[in-house]
């Protein structure tokens, strides 16, 4: 286990060198307005709603599953929360907005559940539905509009400080909660093994269904805290934009931090790692001028390259010091 | 490995095969008198503040004109837009207007509504053909003067040396190459005035918000951000906060678009100046319509009406603003 984590704990070192050279600026930290601020301390806000979806990811992936609807299910939590708030300042119309997206995250959770569990779709296709549909709830919802609101207490969630930003302490809470329920206790171990062959957990007593249902239904929640970051941050809901794309963000996380996808195992070190490493990449873009022209292919090659070095093969052909023979 | 690879790709290739397939669009049909105008419109969607302020202005213009309107939302699909310009051809509509979708592949249907002798009028965006007989006229903004009436405030009110950082817009959409090209070819006058960074903000409050994060980081003096609509200064408005600074006078702000939201920022000061990208034309397309369907010559180009605002016009403006 420790040498899996060692190769996304150097390439995540290997990145802040690299920024650490072209900008020596970006480890300045210093306290502004009672808090810290510097660019490790962006990373951190930025990367917690893609650490909170790939925890959710994470739990799901290592039951052989996937949940592609985490991007639409944060979209939804931010849209339902700013039409709640609408124009009011109220710190409890604040929270109250929160509470109704989540437990309406939690709904979406059991749908997927449903579909997975329930009816037996594979997860791909069961979580495509609500992927596609969501989307189009939360345009709904919205009327098509983005939503700017006014609320110092909501702005809190994704943009605000306690000496370091709540969002990542959130996340942290939640990764915490997450190692000690599911490592403490035999849920991880009953996860696992439902990974491996849900048919033979059933036979050998372990609630297989049940277990799959917690974990959308886990994923799902994770997606809408992680929505109300991504929309609290900027104040408004944007449901076209919101959460575009970050169920692949997580999924990468998952698979960088060495979580299999064929699933029965799973680590939770590995995927803060990950959330951390895509993150620090994307800030590192902004902060050392790639061209955004040529950016997504920077962000592939060095995708590739921390996917490489953690293939056995390479490994293998790395240790010997044999030259890579090419296929 | 390979496995995980082939995975994630066909993962991706379906997300990218279904994300935008939801729902479909297609003409209403309501059927025409011999006498009034009948227009057939193709909207790309409704997927902005700004595109929404653009159909509305469309469907009040053509009452207020009296034109009979058949009006259809392809939901950003080229095929559906494709059908519904093929219905308005069986309907035996006067005139045909649409915003495309992408620029190309319009050939082929554009023929037909010119083989049924119904003109043609393209709004908002361009198409990529190279006949150029298959449409009439086109309506929209000019983009690359969006981006040199920003270029000339900045030139007429920088004073020594001026380091601005640039939030582009989606990579390779016509909007964000226009605008950067005109800014640059204005501020060139002005050697002083140097855009020291310039990152994709994908046309997002997010991504706005965390590219200039970052430039507040990495970059050691900023004197102006040029943002290249609206939403993305409305997040470098939030960073440049939380950095301790005040928008709008530590640094100064140049966006695009002149949606509500920007326009209510410009009013408390928060942005500097904004240039209009205006999505009400209605008034001219219908204009232009009428010209067509009867047959008289009209400009091949025809550009947006469109201003600028200051600080002060836009809290004049922003009582009466539509969008």
């Amino acid at each position: 286990m420790k040498n899996r984590l060692l190769w996304p704990l150097l390439a995540l070192a290997a990145l802040l060198l690299l920024n650490l050279v072209v900008t020596p600026s970006f480890f300045e930290m210093r306290i502004q307005d009672g808090h810290l601020y510097g660019g490790l301390v962006d990373v951190l806000k930025n990367g917690a709603p893609t650490l909170l979806i790939a925890l959710g990811m994470t739990l799901v992936i290592a039951t052989r599953g996937i949940d592609l609807s985490v991007g639409a299910v944060a979209a939804i939590a931010g849209a339902v929360t700013c039409v709640h708030i609408g124009t009011s300042g109220d710190v409890g119309t604040a929270f109250v907005g929160m509470a109704i997206a989540l437990v309406l995250c939690a709904l979406l959770g059991l749908w997927n559940g449903f579909l997975v569990a329930g009816l037996g779709i594979q997860p791909i296709i069961a979580t495509l539905v609500l992927m596609t549909a969501g989307r189009g709830v939360a345009m709904l919802v919205t009327e098509g509009q983005i939503i700017t609101v006014n609320n110092d207490a909501y702005r809190q969630v994704g943009a605000g400080f306690l000496v370091l930003p709540i969002s990542i302490l959130i996340a942290l809470a939640v990764l915490g909660l997450v190692a000690l329920t599911t490592r403490k206790t035999a849920l991880g171990m009953l996860i696992e093994s439902v990974g491996v062959n849900p048919e033979a957990s059933r036979l050998a007593g372990v609630r297989a269904k049940t277990i799959i249902w917690t974990v959308y239904v886990f994923a799902a929640v994770c997606a809408g805290i992680a929505g109300l970051m991504i929309s609290s941050n900027v104040s408004a809901a944007d449901a076209n934009n919101a959460g575009l794309w970050i169920e692949m963000d997580a999924i990468l996380a998952v698979v960088i931090g060495g979580t299999s996808l064929a699933g029965g195992r799973y680590s939770l070190t590995g995927t803060l790692l990950g959330a951390l490493i895509i993150q620090t990449l994307t800030t590192t873009v902004y902060t050392i001028g790639v061209a955004p022209e040529v950016t997504l292919v920077f962000k592939a090659v060095v995708v590739i390259a921390v996917c490489l070095v953690q293939a056995p093969k390479a490994r293998a052909a790395l240790s010997f010091r044999k030259v890579a023979v090419s296929s | 490995m390979l496995k995980k690879i082939t995975t994630a790709a066909s993962v991706i290739a379906l997300c990218a095969l279904t994300a935008c397939g939801s729902g479909s669009g297609g003409g209403t049909d309501t059927g025409s008198s011999g006498d009034t105008i009948t227009m057939g419109f193709a909207q790309v969607g409704a997927e902005s503040g700004w595109r929404t302020a653009n159909t509305k202005s469309i469907q009040d213009e053509a009452k207020a004109a009296g034109i009979d309107l058949k009006f259809s939302d392809a939901q950003q699909k080229q095929e559906n837009q494709i059908k519904a310009i093929r219905s308005y051809i069986q309907q035996k509509v006067k005139v045909i207007a649409f915003s495309p979708v992408v620029e190309t592949g319009w050939d082929t249907v554009l023929l037909e509504a010119k083989r049924a002798n119904i003109p043609v009028i393209l709004t908002d965006r361009a198409i990529d053909s190279d006949d150029t007989s298959l449409y009439k006229t086109f309506l929209g903004s000019d983009f690359v003067e969006e981006g040199r009436k920003a270029g000339d405030w900045m030139v007429a009110n920088a004073s020594g040396p001026t380091n601005v950082v640039e939030l582009q817009g989606t990579t390779g959409a016509a909007p964000a190459i226009d605008r950067k090209k005109g800014f640059e070819e204005k501020i060139a006058a002005k050697p002083e005035i140097k855009v020291v960074a310039s990152q994709t903000g994908d046309f997002t409050r997010s991504g706005g918000k965390q590219v200039m994060e970052a430039f507040l980081k990495s970059q050691p003096k900023i004197d102006v951000v040029y943002a290249h609509n609206d939403d993305m200064g409305l997040g470098a408005i939030e960073a440049i906060k939380a950095a301790g600074k005040v928008p709008g006078k530590d640094i100064k702000i140049i966006t695009v678009d002149a949606v509500k939201d920007g326009m209510a920022a410009l009013a408390n000061g928060e942005i500097n100046f904004i240039v209009e990208c205006n999505p009400l034309l209605g008034k001219q397309l219908m204009e232009l319509a009428k010209k067509v369907v009867k047959g008289e010559e009209v400009p091949a180009r025809v550009v947006t009406v469109e201003g600028t605002f200051t600080q002060e016009q836009a809290k004049a403006a922003l009582p009466t603003r539509q969008y």
